[in-house]
């Protein structure tokens, strides 16, 4: 019971572990269960936050290198770069089949 | 209780739950609006991991950038005029179980590694130059690499997004 308390008035580094594995638990089932793709991708954007929160907290409790962040500004460059290719097709799919719901959609082309 | 202990459990509190309304919030504006929170609260735990330009970069793409353009796709493609802004759930059930033992499964791993921590940990001044000098050093492949996917993205975006429809 001490210990636990002294645990958790002393954040470290798997207190930052346990709240990306909450992020990523959410974003997983964002993915699994919303019918919505917009919302599967903020599911997969959280994924991607929770993914960087490790990398960043790695590279903080190791002997200061920066590699994790740097890694971190990668993974930012492609979550933007994945965003807009996404929201993109998102959008055609909903000229063509007006609806963005991942279950109706189910033919490439009409 | 010391000021950074507070400010950790008040970063994590906002990031855990707005990314629960993104997830259960059955508005999908709620949603989108949450995430900002959330992005919001993971800018300040990096910050509070001394990643400064990070947690900077983090709040101009992710809250500048990327929400703005899931709020656009939102906007798009629901009626919101109608009422009908709900989104539908599935599988709600199996997916609570398969993603509760994932989540178990994580938490076990995180809590019980016997994490080898370096006893003092190394004082941070400024991220941002050594990140520079990383990107032009060591990651300058990575670098080059990834500005080109930037470009054919917003080439490919704009090509998929303006297409006419021939009808």
């Amino acid at each position: 019971m001490q210990n636990l308390m002294e645990w958790i008035q002393e954040p470290g580094l798997t207190h930052f572990l346990l709240v990306s594995a909450v992020l990523f638990s959410f974003g997983v089932f964002a993915m699994v269960t919303r019918r919505n793709a917009i919302q599967v991708l903020m599911g997969i954007e959280l994924i991607l936050n929770s993914a960087n929160i490790n990398f960043v907290a790695f590279s903080r409790y190791s002997w200061g290198s920066l590699d994790g962040q740097v890694i971190a500004i990668f993974v930012i460059i492609l979550a933007a770069a994945e965003a807009a290719i996404a929201l993109a097709i998102i959008l055609n799919i909903y000229q063509n089949f007006n609806t963005v719901n991942v279950d109706e959609i189910n033919k490439l082309r009409d | 209780m010391d000021l950074t202990t507070v400010v950790f459990y008040v970063f994590a509190l906002v990031t855990i739950g707005s990314s629960a309304v993104v997830v259960f919030s059955k508005n999908i504006v709620y949603s989108a609006f949450a995430l900002l929170f959330a992005f919001f609260g993971v800018a300040g735990l990096y910050a509070l991991m001394m990643a400064d330009f990070l947690a900077v970069t983090q709040l101009l793409i992710y809250v500048g950038g990327i929400l703005v353009l899931v709020l656009f796709g939102v906007m798009l493609t629901t009626n919101v005029l109608d009422v009908q802004l709900r989104s539908g759930t599935m599988h709600i059930l199996p997916a609570l179980l398969i993603v509760g033992a994932l989540a178990a499964v994580l938490f076990m791993v995180f809590w019980s590694t016997d994490w080898t921590l370096v006893r003092e940990l190394a004082s941070v001044e400024q991220t941002g130059p050594e990140i520079g000098e990383l990107f032009l050093t060591r990651y300058l492949l990575p670098f080059e690499i990834a500005s080109v996917i930037l470009l054919v993205a917003l080439i490919g975006a704009a090509m998929i997004a303006r297409r006419e429809r021939k009808a």
